[in-house]
């Protein structure tokens, strides 16, 4: 956690809305994460996560509704800003060409204040596989591709968009402890999961989006005891049922 | 892990260095890509050798009508590997990182998506260099003598007709499912490598007058003018110029960057 002058928070998304033709993806979001700290965002498919993130990062541009990122507006900022802000996609954006020994270096190179990548890819165990091109790698593979992707330019700010969906347990472990590492180096840590455990396990902070709203948010302990559950998982699913999709 | 985190005051990577490098990574994938180089190097080759080993169809035709052969055919056989590069190798390669979210995901990096269509036009151009070079080569060894005079005009040429066709192929693969641009993208190539002023100039084609519009058949007419007759061909640089101002208006329209 971070410590001192109180700061602004790193994101902060404000009566988000977003529609595509007739389908309503976000309605009145409103979420934020401070630095230094891992905010989970947990919630059903189809629930707005993904749409939240894509306008943080710049992807989209909300309907209405006010978004900053480290103060600043995200769609259409400049590079400066992208500098300082890690995406990691959910359907990962790798060239399927390239092999992780060409590709992080060469992402590295555009960042300002790289990471030493060596030491990231050792940390992701992409070594074993990093002479092998992109579509030739598994899921899980790739997966730990787009992380090291996503923290290469290290970042003030990091969106993870379900980044251990496919990881096996020992890989998932070790993302876990290397984002506790990041959110300790003081960046904003936002990711999307569907697993309780890991949210429990990473979050200082969750928001339970469902149906383009945050339904509930805060620590763990603050979430379970606003829905009167004895854990995240019942809370989740105290928020949850009953809404239709 | 090191770094992480940082908080100081950052300036960012020139975004000259940044385009340069990405040009650099998309120009290596380009070299590497063993499909697209069978389009664009080995096709051209084979066109090159073969047609120069026999007397028909007839090439020397029109202005260029007291040429050798050789003289006619190398020009068109350029304009041919620009269009393989440049449209067909482009839109299919579009098409599938659109597929692949890579678009997207370099958008949210300080290359930016500006950056790396500049980068991906640099790309193209390095890439073509190399292989007009090797077809020039190629074309030597078979007795093409270029007229020198040519070179500047043809320069201008190559670089105007790529950036129409990059523009075209933004159309095209920026728009479609990436199924649908492979096919229509190696349609494309098939007609227009033998019905457009390519290999065999418009005026020798019926309809000619209608196709010398086509940008395949300007590139390739002010090629031959170029290397055949050491002449700018005005008209054809101005509808090679056109056709990128079209053509990139309508990208701006068209393209999107997911699938």
């Amino acid at each position: 956690m971070s410590e001192g002058a109180p700061r602004p928070d790193a994101v902060e998304l404000r009566d988000l809305t977003r529609s595509f033709g007739a389908t309503t993806a976000l309605r009145g979001l409103t979420l934020a994460a401070r630095h230094g700290e891992v905010t989970c965002v947990l919630g059903p498919n189809g629930a707005g996560k993904t749409t939240a993130v894509e306008i943080a990062v710049g992807l989209q541009r909300p309907d209405a509704g006010q978004v900053r990122v480290l103060g600043r507006r995200p769609y259409g900022a400049g590079a400066d800003h992208r500098d300082r802000v890690g995406v990691m996609l959910q359907d990962g954006g790798l060239p399927q060409a390239v092999t992780p020994r060409a590709l992080l270096p060469h992402l590295a190179r555009l960042y300002s204040t790289p990471v030493d990548v060596a030491e990231l890819a050792g940390r992701l165990g992409i070594p074993a596989f990093e002479r092998t091109t992109v579509r030739r790698l598994s899921g899980g593979q790739r997966q730990r591709v787009a992380l090291a992707a996503a923290l290469v330019g290290s970042p003030e700010v990091v969106f993870l968009d379900e980044p251990t969906a496919g990881l096996d347990p020992h890989a998932r472990r070790e993302v876990h402890v290397l984002l506790r590492e990041v959110a300790a180096g003081g960046t904003a840590t936002v990711v999307t999961t569907h697993s309780f455990e890991e949210a429990e396990r990473l979050a200082d902070r969750v928001a339970v989006v469902v149906d383009g709203r945050v339904a509930a948010a805060g620590s763990v302990d603050e979430v379970c005891a606003g829905a009167g559950a004895a854990g995240l998982e019942e809370a989740y699913f105290a928020l949850t049922d009953g809404v239709s999709l | 892990m090191t770094a992480v985190g940082t908080t100081a005051p950052r300036r960012g990577v020139p975004a000259t260095r940044r385009v340069l490098a990405q040009a650099r990574f998309e120009a290596l994938g380009l070299l590497r890509h063993g499909e697209q180089l069978l389009v664009s190097v080995a096709l051209p080759v084979l066109a090159l050798v073969g047609l120069s080993l026999v007397s028909s169809p007839q090439l020397a035709v029109g202005r260029w009508s007291d040429a050798a052969r050789i003289d006619v055919l190398a020009p068109g056989v350029l304009a041919l590997t620009v269009l393989s590069t440049a449209f067909t190798g482009q839109a299919i390669l579009l098409g599938f990182e659109r597929r692949w979210g890579v678009l997207r995901l370099l958008g949210t990096t300080p290359l930016g998506r500006g950056g790396l269509l500049l980068a991906k036009a640099t790309a193209v151009l390095v890439v073509l260099t190399l292989q007009l070079l090797l077809l020039g080569v190629v074309a030597g060894v078979l007795g093409w003598r270029p007229d020198v005079a040519g070179l500047l005009p043809a320069v201008v040429a190559v670089v105007l007709g790529a950036l129409a066709l990059v523009s075209l192929a933004a159309c095209l693969g920026g728009a479609l499912r990436a199924e649908a641009v492979l096919a229509l993208a190696n349609l494309v190539w098939v007609l227009l490598a033998g019905f457009g002023g390519t290999l065999l100039p418009a005026a020798a084609l019926p309809g000619g007058s209608l196709l010398s519009l086509l940008p395949t058949a300007a590139l390739g007419d002010a090629l031959r003018d170029a290397f055949v007759l050491g002449a700018w061909n005005g008209r054809a640089l101005l509808l090679l110029a056109v056709w990128g101002l079209l053509a990139g208006l309508l990208a701006r329209r068209l393209l999107r960057w997911s699938d």
